[in-house]
């Protein structure tokens, strides 16, 4: 039963990250990109780390992986954030907000 | 091998596949910024697999490897980030 448990979480995990993948080919700025892996990432790591714990139950190598699931929780979001803001400072302009200024009918840029 | 143990290991397979995924990125990628996003992603995805190898073999000393790869990894990016935002580590 618990075997059972695990192995639903770790498929889980292994869709998210292939999810996150996916997105990391297919969409078509950096910005997109940087938002489908992080939560992606994410999401699977944790997957996949509280599986681990489940499968292996409350010892010492367990605490060990709780830390490591702390940390990428709490460094992940961080990470992308700081990059998305190097990025955003750097002069990139995001590719959806061009495509809207440029489809309005009326010529006008507000927003939609 | 038991079940879980044997899951894991094609999980790490399944997760080295992924893991060439994003590599195409960090080679391709346009900008930088793509490529430092694709390292990132790899960096998570082989902490993932050092932790799922070191339960499949019952080698938990693995484990301390990870959690130091995940730090250094997370000052890796932080670093290129500044350098992408600033033009210097100064």
């Amino acid at each position: 039963m618990r075997d059972i448990l695990v192995l639903i979480f770790l498929c889980g995990g292994i869709f998210f990250f292939t999810v996150g993948a996916i997105g990391l080919i297919r969409l078509p700025d950096v910005f997109t990109r940087i938002h489908a892996t992080t939560k992606c990432d994410t999401l699977g790591a944790g997957l996949i780390l509280v599986g681990l714990v489940i499968h292996e139950g409350f010892t010492a190598p367990s605490l060990k992986v709780v830390m490591v699931l702390l940390f990428l929780w709490l460094t992940n979001p961080a990470a992308s954030h700081l990059l998305a803001r190097a990025v955003y400072r750097s002069g990139e302009v995001p590719v959806e907000t061009i495509d809207l200024i440029i489809q309005r009918p009326g010529g006008g840029a507000e927003h939609g | 091998m038991p079940l879980v143990e044997r899951t894991l290991v094609y999980a790490s397979i399944a997760l080295v596949g992924v893991m060439f995924v994003a590599f195409y990125r960090a080679v391709v990628g346009p900008t930088p910024a793509d490529r430092i996003v694709a390292i990132n992603v790899i960096g998570t995805k082989a902490v993932l697999i050092m932790t799922m190898i070191s339960f499949a073999y019952d080698q938990k000393f693995f484990l301390d490897v990870s959690l130091v790869y995940t730090l250094i990894s997370f000052l890796a990016t932080l670093g290129l980030a500044k350098y992408l935002e600033k033009g210097s580590l100064g």
